[in-house]
């Protein structure tokens, strides 16, 4: 459960886009390692391309130039057969199976390796519904019925159902209202605390942010400005940083520093 | 106990036959002296707790070693582990009762094609009350998507079916030396049922569904709301073009689609039978009487009108949904073709004694 080196080293990174014929560099030589155990959040101005990296790390996008390593295996690989084992990734929509139940969803990377007993995937998969918070009896539900809020925790439950340890989650607390997110937050550091398990975040909700994080990135200007502790890179002079934390809302926020974050 | 007990090691097929049978034999024997020692696991994660815990019979051991972790994972599995409450099976009153509810399914159909039909009426006389203020740059739109990108394809297909039934009809023709008459079978056949009934048919599939499929989404992304909140009149801007778009766009192909079929019926019978294009031209204008061409114009522009409506109308029933979407685009055009045949049939029977 704890393997030690990093678990997600990003190097020379380049993405480039292309709008309406224009190349839009969005990425350039952006260097990013992440260590296990770590609670990493990336932040950054809307286009920054904070979720193409996520994107990337889960292999989904291949980057112009640059090598993505994960777990010492190239991106482009995680997807194979068993990569429910290797990392977790909550959709910021949730992106459950439409046509599956609640239970199904959960159950679905378990019961594709096709060896386990249905009793054992189907209590394994109820096991995890709780631990997310939700009521055994909601297990049949289907995802079309669920509020947002539940289908974000359904859609934790799914990806925690082979105990990755790596979790991506995309914009975990939007969406939801701020007794929700705060629980979303004690649930995300209960299991990080919990199970080992290493977390890279995207994340608008500084609240949420300085809850949680034990490092902070920030992409702008094409690359990771700053990173590490949420003090350190609050008081970092670059204008974008200065501007995202020492807003209003930064510093509305920033009140819940004064507590260190419990996740380490 | 030893290895690696985590659920991608578990599910290896080999691993997992040998491990059932150490298990039940571990666990079938007596249970009050044996010690479960775990500490020696290289890993365990919650399926391999899972299966630990119901092996035991969903109860502790009577003597366990474990490492904390390892004790914080069972713990959290005997906490939460309990039956699945199943979903209660339907009974005979139940199915009964979903009957019902099927036969009032279909009466909400009707109802909701009724009001739809309805609100559009009332769209048409506000339009011509108005027709400055008309939908025009939708409907410009619509046409050239409906009309314009479907020449190629209802072209295509309206010329190899003339191809295929000139040849057909050559075969038997030959036979009782009747070659000439091939110019009344193709034209009457053509002009008067397959022409219509084809086009009306590809038009279906192809934008009957993408109507059904626009619409559902606009359902889906919350954009029809967004439309009533601003007080924009959905029937007026979103049914009113495209039935107006199809109504028009329809009979043109129909048109276009028999050319190509004529087209290709002609090239075949020169082809198998010598008959020249010049006669066959000439013989054309009298074995199909006018009335027949009326009446394919007038019948492709009802097809129109019906795709454009059930098209709507399944796309405005869409739920906000992603499977729903799905359902009503295969409903939309299932229904439509089907719509399309029986009015055909129904054509068919009411002017049995025109053009023939």
């Amino acid at each position: 459960m704890s393997t030690t080196g990093p678990v997600v080293e990003i190097e020379k990174l380049t993405s480039v886009f292309r709008f309406a014929g224009q190349e839009v560099v969005v990425h350039k030589d952006l260097d990013l390692r992440i260590d296990a155990g770590e609670l990493l959040s990336i932040v950054g101005g809307s286009g920054s391309g904070k979720t193409v990296l996520l994107r990337q790390i889960l292999g989904l996008e291949t980057p112009r130039a640059g090598r993505i390593t994960v777990q010492g295996r190239p991106a482009s690989q995680l997807g194979d057969e068993g990569a429910a084992s290797r990392v977790g990734m909550l959709f910021q929509h949730g992106a459950l199976f439409s046509a599956f139940s609640v239970l199904d969803n959960i159950a679905f990377p378990l019961r594709e390796l096709g060896t386990l007993p249905d009793e054992l995937v189907r209590d394994a998969a109820l096991v995890k519904l709780q631990m997310v918070g939700m009521e055994p009896k909601q297990a049949h539900q289907m995802p079309a019925n669920l509020s947002g809020g539940m289908i974000k925790r359904v859609a934790l439950a799914r990806s925690l159902i082979m105990d990755p340890p790596l979790l991506l989650l995309d914009e975990p607390t939007a969406g939801l209202d701020p007794d929700r997110a705060d629980d979303f937050c004690d649930l995300l550091r209960s299991l990080h605390r919990e199970l080992g398990l290493t977390v890279v975040m995207v994340t608008h909700d500084l609240d949420t942010l300085f809850a949680l994080s034990t490092r902070v990135a920030v992409l702008a200007e094409q690359k990771v400005v700053v990173s590490g502790l949420p003090r350190e890179v609050m008081n970092f002079p670059n204008r974008f940083v200065q501007s995202y934390f020492l807003g209003k809302r930064g510093l509305r926020a920033r009140a819940l520093l004064q507590e260190p974050p419990v996740a380490v | 106990m030893l290895g690696q007990w985590t659920a991608e090691h578990l599910a290896e097929p080999k691993a997992w036959s040998k491990l059932k049978h150490e298990l039940h034999a571990a666990t079938s024997t007596e249970t009050d002296v044996q010690l479960w020692d775990l500490c020696a696991l290289a890993r365990m994660d919650h399926v391999g707790a899972q299966l630990l815990w119901n092996a035991w019979g969903r109860r502790w051991p009577a003597q366990l070693r474990t490492l904390p972790v390892q004790r914080a994972l069972l713990e959290r599995v005997a906490q939460f582990s309990m039956t699945v409450p199943l979903p209660a099976r339907k009974s005979a009153m139940q199915l009964f009762l979903a009957l019902g509810r099927q036969v009032l399914r279909v009466a909400d159909h009707l109802i909701e094609m009724q009001r739809l039909i309805g609100q559009l009426m009332l769209d048409v006389m506000r339009l011509v009350r108005h027709p400055r203020h008309g939908p025009w740059r939708d409907f410009s739109g619509h046409l050239y998507h409906i009309g314009a990108t479907a020449l190629p394809i209802t072209a295509l297909v309206g010329f190899l079916i003339g191809v295929v039934l000139a040849y057909l009809m050559a075969q038997q023709l030959k036979q009782f030396g009747a070659d000439l008459y091939i110019v009344n079978l193709l034209g009457i056949s053509l002009i008067r049922e397959l022409g219509p009934v084809l086009a009306a048919i590809l038009i279906a599939g192809r934008s009957g569904s993408a109507i059904t499929a626009q619409i559902g989404v606009m359902r889906v992304t919350e954009e029809i709301d967004a439309m009533r909140v601003l007080g924009i009149a959905r029937g007026y801007r979103l049914v009113l073009p495209r039935v107006m778009a199809m109504a028009l766009a329809m009979p043109l192909l129909t048109v276009w689609t028999t050319l190509a079929a004529l087209t290709g019926g002609m090239l075949a019978s020169d082809l198998m039978m010598g008959v020249t294009p010049d006669y066959f031209v000439s013989a054309l204008g009298d074995a199909v009487e006018p009335s027949n061409l009326t009446l394919a114009v007038g019948k492709s522009t009802v097809f129109g009108v019906l795709i454009a409506l059930v098209g709507c109308h399944y796309g405005l029933r869409v739920k906000p949904n992603t499977e729903s979407l799905g359902q009503g685009t295969t409903a939309s055009v299932v229904t439509s073709i089907t719509m399309v045949i029986l009015v055909d049939a129904l054509f068919a029977v009411v002017f049995k004694d025109v053009g023939l």
